[in-house]
């Protein structure tokens, strides 16, 4: 909402510099988001040197100050043919002090053109050389200074500016032509400069989304009073009685019908005054009719809507026309104003005649009672709709404007009477005739009486602070309630202007915020709770799953987070062979992207999207994500089910000018990373079955077990899941596992073994088994025919070869064998070594490697 | 005799003095000190001179051997010295080479900022909450005091699924009525970190998911004053104990009275600069006190319980701290914006 300090003045006496009230405003809820300087001079940023600490600008500054000494008010006193340009004129001009030619092109004055000096001289902004203007030409808004030069043989030195030029509207057409009775030579700072607040209405301060409603706010604030406008009317004609009815159909949604009538009204242009305030707050001025009811809209809040009465008349055949207000028939449509036939919502309420739908409802005028060029008779509505319908209304119209932005969020049904009587008023000072007597004013619901108690003790526990009864009375007071004052409470009636205040404890919370914005949220204390610590909950999903982003981070991978909304399509290139799956999905129903419309089911499908961007970039992966997949149930929520994802790729280490190990990462790489995130975990138990998952390399894949729980399945992946996502440098790794199933073996008390005060002794051990024995299975013997006597197995070497023969291979093992209670002797090693290759040979079939 | 032992130790000695290197030590010793050096002989012959000429002699000689070895140590000791500094001196590194490359894991910015902000609210008493991404209606509105058609409605633009009444939670202001119906009348401090979803085009400024950590203390006698006062502290915390901060009154449904925060902006001080929009100023939570319609809603009687309620944005946190202008890097992943935290 733009709101111009000299509109705002007019309800209102400021004292406080436009960026002080900017910043109290802002404090109060009423957020500031810019000044736009309209020609007054902008205020200099306080440098910090100011004083240490000191805030230096609270709010975005922007605009032009238009110099007085150069910028001052023109009278065009003629407008002559350029010698040899059709399409600019010459001006004489005088700017107060001499005459000047003036050279323009602005096609409003072609119509003054060689008809020799005017009867009544046309006031203009004039530039003078050096002012800072903006380029009209230019799109954006673009500073220049206004230069000496010779455009087609004339000298120009100066020129007529238009709104464009001064910063005031984006209109560079042509230039301004102000009322006749601005003062020649006068500084236009002075005559009209301004600054415009660019004012943030949140839904609970729509009764604000107008003029006298900031400055309600002002007044509160400051203390001064409110000057009310006038809603006198200068009834000249007729009783309105007899002159056309209202009836109203669905009181619920429209609780108040007031209309008033002017007739032999001349349309034409307003005044530059009104057009300018309209500019100012971004809206086009139209006629003097429609332009009265935005203004009236945009003082005090209630839109209005003009009808062309005689149009009326002639659909009632000539008779009174009756005004009824009903929801829509099966199938009925209007026309709008801008040409629209619509089809009309059974929800959406219409103003209707005898002879059909005349308007949307707070929303949109038809076409057929529009006011016109040949108006000259307006029947003037001021109305209350329910605003939770207009809402529905405008969402299924996709519809937007001042008037249903303000209806939407809620206008009081006492402002109806206020709005036309204000109207009746403005069109009859813009454009003459005579309003009828009285005004048709159907109310059938009006709002309740309603009125609360408050006590100092309330705002002690809401807000902290202590206010006497009468400090309260007297905010509320400045807010416009009627209040009582009681010795230990204050009875407030919220004043006919607003709709935000609850009822019973609502309607105190609602209280405590306007006691806390007009107190100052800046003059409340800081204390700390009192109450007492809540009890205290253990939350192991939460600390396990840090812990396990801790270990992967020390093992070198990259955190990664991804968006959690894809498309099955790009889900389904983790499963190339197989082509799309029809997996139930949560679908969007309104998404924003064709390709982010359903919540995710794989979230090695998100970190391989990641994979894929990163090797254009980078040639060795190490990344990881946490987080949930989505999967519908059959119940109303889908299950959101934590995983982890692990991806490698590429070489063991990056290039380096000492060499560097590019072997490419493999299996075990991966098996590596994985087999110390359980071991950091103290996860008992782990395996590695082999398994085929269709993402993976049928060969190369294993389901990662510990005990009876499968967490999840580790592998290279397949060669067509490869080269889907562009990765065929290297393979692929990954690790897809159950976040929870890993959370549950995590073991957190593990016993710590005392360290060992015998020398250990350490012995390799070579055997050769066939090619389909596990290693797994070598180690896990080893270990068990050991017992506690060998304390660590290492395989440090595998080797394939003749000298060992086809279809073998050949493990060998670094044993420490170690006794906690004395040094071993040569005999005992012996010894368990001979059980070790013995048990090995029969279980196996594995020779000792000579 | 007793000249052949002078001359053979003045020889020994001047040559001892020319010597250089290991090898020429050794050379000296195996020569004047090895088993057939003069010496060796001198001693081996011992046994053929006269008896009465054997014990000066032999003293002597033993006397000479031990100079000879003491005069050898010294030397090779000074030896020694002067190779190591020689080699000191000429062994010398690049040290302007670059070390070693070593892989090194990092955690996302926005879990290091969550991390940090769960940090500084863990020290205040306040707890982890989590909840789930895809809810009702009724949690992420209806529950909260914003019914259907409100206007109060337009200030989230929302993701629903193809489930009636189901969608993406468009804050984790839902997780306050799950714990509020989780544990009244128990007084509740807790942080509701998660994932949150928003209809909007993706731009450098909007995305459609972020994170958000909302807060949430209930109890008896919580004020509007101990809001301002823990959350100033929290600010503090975060961004130094400097930071100027100013509440300031807002709107949410689910708040009232409700307050919005800002601190000064710490790029220009509060001059005005592209950071904070020219206003001085960043805005870096919103809060309130929580709508008695709420408390009801989560079990708890408004007339006896309290409480208040904040939600801040990690990433807008971390754009702020690293003046990051581009919210789109969060999850794009590119390891050139990941591997500079
Ligand atoms: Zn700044």
């Amino acid at each position: 909402m733009k709101v111009p300090i000299s509109w705002l003045k007019e309800f209102v006496e400021i004292d406080w510099p436009v960026e002080g009230l900017a910043d109290r405003l802002t404090l109060a809820g009423l957020e500031v988001e810019e000044i736009q300087f309209v020609g007054l001079p902008i205020p200099e940023v306080h440098s910090t040197a100011a004083g240490a600490g000191q805030h230096g600008r609270s709010v975005r500054v922007s605009g032009l100050a238009w110099d007085p000494e150069k910028i001052v008010i023109g009278a065009v006193l003629e407008v002559m043919p350029h010698p040899d340009a059709d399409r600019l004129v010459l001006c004489r001009l005088d700017d107060g002090r001499e005459e000047h030619v003036v050279l323009t092109g602005a096609p409003n004055l072609f119509d003054y053109k060689g008809k020799g000096p005017l009867g009544t001289p046309l006031k203009v902004a004039y530039a003078r050389e050096g002012a800072l203007l903006y380029d009209g030409h230019e799109a954006g808004w673009k500073r220049m200074t206004l230069k000496r030069a010779k455009i087609r043989g004339v000298e120009s030195y100066s020129m007529a500016c238009s709104e464009k030029e001064l910063g005031i509207s984006e209109d560079q057409e042509g230039v301004i032509i102000l009322d006749g009775d601005a003062p020649v030579g006068t500084a236009l700072s002075e005559y009209m400069g301004d600054a415009v607040l660019d004012v943030v209405i949140t839904p609970n301060n729509a009764r604000n989304a107008n003029i006298l409603g900031v400055a309600r706010e002002v007044a509160a604030l400051t203390g001064r009073p409110i000057k009310e406008p006038s809603y006198e009317v200068p009834w000249t004609g007729g009783p309105i009685d007899r002159r056309l009815q209202i009836r109203i159909g669905e009181p619920e949604l429209n609780p108040r019908f007031v209309a008033g009538l002017i007739e032999g009204v001349k349309l034409g242009p307003s005044p530059y005054w009104l057009q300018y305030r309209l500019r100012l707050v971004g809206m086009r001025p139209i006629n003097n009719i429609v332009d009265a009811t935005n203004y009236v809209m945009l003082e005090i809040g209630e839109p209005l809507h003009a009808f062309d009465f005689d149009s009326l008349v002639g659909r009632a055949g000539g008779k009174a026309p009756t005004i009824l207000t009903r929801l829509p028939e099966p199938g009925e449509r209007l026309t709008t104003l801008d040409g629209v036939d619509r089809s009309l919502d059974e929800f959406s309420v219409l103003v209707a005649d005898t002879a059909g739908a005349l308007s949307i409802a707070g929303v949109m005028g038809g076409a057929e009672t529009e006011v016109s060029e040949r108006s000259r008779s307006i029947l003037l509505e001021g109305a209350a709709w329910n605003y939770i319908n207009i809402r529905r209304t405008l969402a299924a119209q996709k519809f937007s404007s001042e008037a249903a932005y303000r209806f939407s969020r809620g206008v009081h049904p006492a402002m109806a009477e206020r709005g036309v009587r204000r109207g009746l008023a403005m069109m009859h000072r813009l454009a003459g005739g005579t309003i009828a007597r009285g005004l048709i004013d159907e109310y059938p619901m009006p709002p309740g009486e309603m009125s609360l108690e408050v006590k100092p003790a309330d705002v002690k526990r809401w807000l902290g602070i202590e206010l006497s009864v009468s400090e309260i009375a007297d905010i509320l007071r400045r807010l416009e309630f009627v209040v009582e004052a009681a010795d230990d409470y204050v009875r407030a009636t919220p004043p006919d202007h607003r709709l935000d205040i609850g009822q019973g404890i609502v309607g105190v919370a609602d209280l405590m915020e306007e006691l806390a914005r007009i107190y100052g949220y800046d003059r409340i204390p800081e204390t700390q709770i009192s109450d007492t610590i809540p009890p205290l909950y253990a939350n192991p999903s939460l600390e396990r799953e840090e812990r396990i982003r801790d270990l992967l981070v020390d093992l070198g991978l990259q955190e990664v987070v991804t968006y959690r909304l894809t498309a099955p399509e790009r889900e389904a290139r983790i499963l190339p062979q197989q082509g799309p799956v029809a997996e139930p999905y949560v679908w969007l129903a309104n998404p924003i992207a064709s390709d982010r419309v359903v919540l995710r089911r794989s979230l090695l499908a998100s970190v391989l999207e990641v994979a894929e961007r990163n090797a254009r970039i980078r040639d060795r992966i190490g990344i990881f994500e946490i987080g949930p997949v989505f999967l519908p149930t059959g119940g109303e929520l889908p299950d959101e089910l934590p995983r982890l994802v692990i991806v490698m790729s590429g070489p063991r280490q990056s290039k380096s000018w000492q060499g560097a190990d590019a072997t490419p990462m493999d299996f075990y790489d991966l098996k590596g990373v994985v087999d110390r995130l359980l071991h950091g975990l103290h996860v008992e138990g782990v395996g590695y079955v082999p398994s085929s998952e269709s993402a993976f390399h049928p060969g190369k894949c294993a389901q990662i077990t510990a005990g009876d729980r499968v967490l999840g399945v580790i592998g290279e992946l397949h060669p067509l899941v490869v080269r889907e996502y562009d990765l065929e440098a290297a393979p692929v790794l990954a690790a897809d596992l159950e976040l929870s199933v890993l959370s549950e073996a995590f073991q957190d008390r593990y016993p710590v073994a005392p360290v060992p005060s015998f020398p250990a002794v350490l012995e390799d051990l070579a055997v050769v088994v066939d090619e389909r024995v596990p290693a797994e299975e070598v180690q896990r013997l080893i270990l068990e025919t050991g017992g506690h006597l060998v304390e660590a197995v290492n395989l440090f070497d595998l080797y394939r070869g003749e000298q060992i023969g086809v279809g073998k291979k050949s493990l060998a093992y670094s044993l420490v064998y170690q006794a906690g209670d004395r040094t071993l002797t040569d005999d005992e090693v012996a010894d368990i070594r001979r059980k070790i290759i013995t048990r090995l040979n029969q279980a196996l079939g594995a020779e000792l490697r000579a | 005799m007793q000249d052949r032992l002078v001359r053979l130790e003045g020889q020994a000695i001047s040559e001892l003095e020319g010597v250089e290197g290991e090898a020429g030590l050794q050379q000296w010793k195996v020569k004047y000190l090895g088993r057939s050096s003069e010496l060796a002989e001198i001693l081996d012959g011992l046994r053929k001179l006269p008896k009465d000429e054997r014990p000066a002699v032999g003293k002597q000689a033993n006397q000479l051997k031990a100079r000879l070895e003491g005069a050898f140590a010294a030397r090779e000791q000074t030896s020694r010295a002067a190779s190591l500094e020689y080699s000191l001196q000429e062994d010398r590194l690049d040290v302007t080479l670059p070390g070693r490359t070593l892989v090194r894991g990092r955690l996302h910015p926005s879990t290091s900022t969550l991390r940090l902000i769960a940090d500084i609210w863990a020290e205040m008493g306040f707890q982890v909450y989590r909840s789930r991404d895809v809810e009702t209606d009724d949690y992420n509105f209806g529950l909260l005091n914003i019914p259907a058609h409100h206007p109060a409605r337009d200030q989230w633009d929302t993701f629903y699924t193809k489930q009636e009444g189901v969608l993406l939670r468009t804050h984790t202001s839902p997780g306050q009525i799950r714990v509020m119906r989780e544990r009244a009348p128990e007084p509740i401090r807790v942080i509701l970190p998660g994932m949150c979803y928003r209809y909007e085009q993706i731009t450098a400024r909007s995305e459609i998911q972020f994170n958000q950590v909302e807060g949430l203390a209930v109890g008896r006698n919580i004020t509007f004053a101990d809001l301002k006062g823990t959350l100033n502290a929290f600010a503090r915390r975060l961004y130094g104990e400097d930071v100027k901060t100013r509440l300031r009154a807002g709107h949410f449904p689910f708040t009232e009275p409700s307050a919005e925060m800002d601190i000064e902006c710490f790029v220009c001080g509060g001059i005005g600069c592209a950071v904070c929009k020219g206003t001085g100023w960043l805005e870096i939570l919103g809060s309130g006190m929580v709508h008695p319609t709420v408390l009801e809603n989560g079990g708890y009687d408004p007339s006896v319980f309290s409480g208040f309620a904040f939600g801040m944005g990690p990433e807008r946190i971390t754009m702020n701290l690293h003046r990051i202008d581009d919210i789109r890097y969060f999850w794009s992943n590119d390891m050139r914006f990941l591997e500079q935290f």
